[in-house]
């Protein structure tokens, strides 16, 4: 049992758990204290100063969030002495700002903003000391850094570190000089950056935000001459909501397809189709790779490693550059829906490929920068196009003046709108590992996953890599070779967790066949194109919903999807196959530390 | 208030007049909790500026149960107007080190650090060579303390106890929150004492001395003696040993040059005290113990004073925290728009109830201490701001 401390904030006697600040105790009796440094996800700061109260006993005011609460402190949370000082903070940051909060993207979701509302900051008090010379970093396919919008709170850099491992960003310089940059300040696209977005979700401001597209997609959108597709991953659905009047948690899916076929999009598809499809090519690589080690006594790279993340590819590119054998050749289910639309659905559809525009709605950042890569053009043309946000389709479909909270359901178009619970499991962290396990088991025994309602729960949660492993028995004559092997699974998501992983397999002590990761925290319902805030308590609930949505799929194993039985019958012969080859895999490049 | 006519007095100078580290091996002869309490007896405070007592931290940090605590001499001496440490480190290492030793075995340590500024680093040899004999010295008393010097990069922010420590970890020079402080959790997570130069050497001859001697310098309030980095001007510029509590009138009257109209006591990060209040400041009190004084006679502008100092600040900001970044540059270009006309007089009111902010919002010292240069001078010198 954890000592308890006793203290007093605002007359009320609250008890928590020493080595909490008082900030968490201010909490846990309903006080709000403002911050602007401060996230849940982050190590503690203290260097915005707004959460300062009043101690007793202490001539200075405290951070609230930075000092741990003891026994017998008493607190004043909201005296004059502590709304003055705040309220100049306030002031100071704003006079630090480039204030033009109407032409800003994060206008009514920024965290500077409300509290300066909420202080009534006379931004005339102060005289500017904005720099003059600030250009914003657009260098990048998928990140815009504006300095004149930073706080210096440094929830980026935290972010990058503690959560990613990658330190793209840092504090550089000194008092008045001080700011937020790069190695040797290269530009956004020049430096080891992953591209995942964790800073854009972390950022309080509108300092870091993804690329926008969705000017050019309106455009396409009006041209009649266009025929634009959209996609939207399995996680936009569950979050999209929260920008559009819903609690968090709300499953929008229908509403989100009927938005998008009034604004315009000639067809709108289900990325879940080619999560699928990804499951039935990497389930089978896989089984290939282990066939080749047990029976052909082949070298073949073990553990194979999931490649759907392309925040985490780049991470791999970047950090281990010797070990990408180990990444599964399988494209993303965005790259394969972009190849697939130029070739298959334009064949089908009796469509011009060159007259198609392939959008991806993505819960992500880092799918703008792998819808650039160059060898992703395996149609012929660019597979994708262009990679849309949750938080950029959140504005189109404001922009649109559609009533989202009113909006009846429609299903997904076809071809390609179709998908298994195991699909829209992508979502979640642990997602594509039991969404792979549901049909590899199947495929080896013919029966089905031997966990209750095909529910891997192992696998599932926020922990930071899980661990599980299933025994292969009475195995059907063709997988006789995994009669009785124990095959050994890790999750792990987060870039941070991913390297505790990496470096496993550096030592030769990796004890898995399969792994997957995930870039972002919580996987992609975490991912950094999402609605700003996410932290834990939300993306639980994304979670709870992706799960709930696969409940609710008659069909809920990858390999029963029958447009994926289809595409196989019609157009992709088997997996693995020539043409599977040339349309759904790829290939890694090694990259430099620096 | 009680005050001393100005005396000069030679303790921390006093040429070595026992054997290589004997003030060290008798010290160690005696009960440690003898000699910390001794040191609290002495009245002896830190004499980097923050003037926390000596005695008290030793006493806190021996509390402490860790595997591994490390003494830490701060001598990166970079107050403007400070130079005393310097002068310490050339002429009596010996006390300094024998001050860090005498602390590291009274708390458990076994390894410390010099951290240097690097404009001193011409003293590294000479410095080294006393090390060397100390380490002798210690091998022989079965004393397990080693001693290395560690060179600073230059920020004034680093001067700061916990930016330094964050420095010698390889990180940016930024003061950490507090609490922990870093006798609970210092370099590398451990116990540390750290104390500035004049502290350890004073130390060393409170255990030479005793309590009871070293209290007969100074008064009630202040013990001891004090050194005094005398700059500006004055016909008598450089380090004096004086003993506390004497009056800013007398302090004038001895280094002044007839001319006198403010003394900065305690560097930029202290007070500017204008020519009529001298009669009724004592130094040390109610101001800081760095022991930077600078003599500003009449042909000097205020306002230029200001401004430079405000130059520093915003320049030598770490820039973490909001109150200091944004609050210095405020300060310095309202001076400047005051001066100019472009906002009113009554702005200098606005800009030191934002100096007041800075007191109590402010991470560390460096923000919490621009005010009391900035409005001692904003208030004393109210014309010369303006006109």
């Amino acid at each position: 049992m954890a000592e308890l401390v006793k203290l007093n904030i605002d007359g009320i006697d609250v008890q928590i758990e020493k080595g909490q600040s008082i900030l968490d105790a201010a909490k846990k009796v309903n006080i709000r204290i403002p911050t602007l440094c401060h996230h849940e996800d982050l190590c503690v700061a203290g260097n915005c100063r707004v959460c300062v109260v009043e101690q007793e006993g202490r001539n200075t005011l405290t951070p609230s969030c930075a000092t741990p609460a003891e026994e017998g402190m008493v607190i004043k949370t909201s005296t004059p002495k502590v709304r003055r000082a705040r309220k100049d903070l306030m002031a100071l940051l704003v006079s630090e700002h480039n204030t033009q909060c109407t032409t800003c993207y994060r206008s009514t979701n920024c965290e500077l903003q409300d509290l300066a509302a909420e202080y009534n900051v006379d931004n005339n008090i102060y005289l500017s000391v904005l720099k003059e010379d600030l250009e914003i970093d657009k260098s990048s396919w998928s990140i815009e850094k504006d300095d004149s919008k930073c706080i210096r709170c440094q929830r980026c850099v935290r972010t990058c570190a503690e959560l990613q491992h990658v330190n793209a960003l840092a504090v550089t310089e000194r008092g008045r000089d001080m700011k937020i940059s790069t190695f040797m300040h290269l530009p956004m696209n020049e430096i080891v950056c992953t591209n995942c977005g964790q800073c854009i979700t972390h950022c309080p401001t509108g300092a870091l935000t993804e690329r926008r597209y969705y000017d050019e997609i309106w455009e396409a959108i009006d041209d009649p001459e266009k025929h634009v597709v959209i996609n939207t991953a399995p996680s936009v659905r569950v979050a999209l909501g929260e920008m559009l009047g819903f609690p968090v948690g709300t499953r929008v899916t229908g509403k989100m397809v009927t938005a998008l076929k009034k604004m315009g999009f000639d067809s709108v598809l289900d990325t879940d189709f080619s999560a699928d499809l990804t499951i039935i090519e990497e389930a089978n690589e896989l089984l290939q790779r282990l066939k080749d080690a047990l029976v052909h006594k082949k070298d073949v790279a073990l553990p194979m490693i999931t490649s759907c993340s392309p925040g985490w590819v780049k991470f791999i590119e970047h950090m281990y550059p010797e070990h990408l054998a180990h990444l599964s050749s399988c494209k993303s289910p965005q790259q394969m829906f972009g190849a697939l639309t130029k070739t298959y659905y334009a064949e089908k559809k009796g469509i011009d490929p060159s007259k198609i525009i392939s959008v991806a709605g993505m819960p992500c950042a880092a799918k703008k920068y792998e819808a650039n890569r160059p060898e992703m053009r395996d149609s012929g043309y660019h597979d994708v196009d262009a990679g849309l946000t949750t938080r950029e389709i959140g504005h189109m479909i404001k922009q649109s003046g559609i009533n989202f909270l009113e909006l009846e359901d429609s299903n997904f178009d076809s071809i390609m709108g179709e998908s298994s619970g195991a699909g829209v499991i992508f979502g979640a962290t642990g997602g594509v590992m039991e969404a792979a396990l549901r049909t590899a088991y199947f495929v080896i025994t013919g029966r089905p996953v031997p966990f209750d309602n095909l529910n891997i729960t192992p696998v599932r949660g926020l922990k930071g890599i899980k661990e599980t492993s299933v025994k292969f028995e009475n195995c059907l004559p063709e997988y006789s070779f995994l009669e009785g092997v124990e095959a050994k699974f890790a999750i792990a998501h987060g870039l941070i967790n991913a390297r505790q992983i990496m470096d496993q397999i550096v030592a030769g002590e990796s004890p898995y066949h399969f792994i997957e990761i995930m870039a972002c925290p919580g996987g992609c319902i975490g991912g950094g194109g999402q609605p700003i805030p996410t932290n834990d308590e939300i993306r639980k609930k994304r979670i709870k919903a992706i799960y709930d949505e696969d409940m609710n799929k008659p069909i809920r194993m990858s390999h029963e999807n029958p447009e994926i039985i289809k595409i196989y019958e019609d157009f992709l012969q088997k997996p693995l196959g020539e043409k599977s080859h040339h349309l759904l895999h790829t290939k890694y490049r090694k990259r430099k530390r620096y | 208030m009680s005050n001393n006519k100005l005396r000069k007095v030679d303790v921390i100078f006093s040429p070595y007049s026992v054997a290589p580290y004997e003030i060290l091996k008798n010290t160690m002869r005696r009960p440690k909790d003898e000699v910390v309490q001794e040191l609290i007896d002495s009245g002896l405070r830190g004499r980097g500026g923050a003037g926390f007592p000596t005695g008290l931290k030793w006493k806190f940090a021996k509390q402490q149960q860790s595997d591994q605590k490390y003494v830490i001499c701060n001598a990166d001496e970079g107050e403007p107007g400070t130079f005393k440490d310097r002068k310490l480190l050339v002429e009596v290492p010996r006390k300094v080190i024998s001050g860090m030793a005498i602390c590291a075995w009274v708390i458990g340590a076994t390894k410390g650090y010099i951290y240097l500024r690097r404009e001193y680093r011409y003293l590294i040899q000479d410095i080294e060579k006393e090390l060397d004999l100390y380490h002798k010295h210690a091998a022989e008393i079965g004393l397990d303390f080693k001693i290395e010097i560690f060179l600073g990069a230059g920020a004034y922010v680093c001067g700061e106890e916990t930016a330094l420590i964050e420095s010698m970890e390889g990180k940016r020079g930024e003061p950490r929150n507090k609490p922990p402080y870093p006798i609970q959790s210092g370099y590398l997570g451990k116990p540390t004492v750290v104390n500035n130069v004049e502290t350890f050497a004073s130390a060393t001859m409170v255990c030479r001395i005793g309590a009871n001697e070293y209290k007969k310098f100074g008064t009630d309030d202040q013990h001891g003696s004090k050194l005094f980095s005398i700059s500006g001007d004055s016909p008598k510029e450089g380090v004096h040993e004086l003993e506390l509590g004497m009056s800013l009138e007398d302090f004038a009257n001895e280094f002044g040059d007839g001319d006198t109209k403010a003394v900065q006591v305690g560097g930029v990060a202290g007070f500017c005290i204008p020519r009529k209040k001298f009669k009724t400041t004592i130094i040390g009190e109610g101001n800081t113990t760095g022991g930077s004084t600078m003599i500003f006679n009449s042909t000097r502008s205020m306002y230029n004073v200001l401004h430079n100092y405000l130059d520093f600040f915003s320049e030598e900001s770490c820039g973490q925290c909001t109150p200091c970044r944004i609050g210095t540059q405020q300060l310095l270009k309202g001076i400047e728009a005051v001066k100019s006309g472009k906002k009113p007089p009554e702005y200098l009111d606005q800009l030191v109830k934002l100096s007041e902010t800075m007191r109590l919002t402010s991470k560390c010292g460096l923000g919490q201490s621009v005010t009391n240069s900035f409005s001692s001078i904003v208030k004393n010198f109210r014309e010369e701001m303006i006109y």
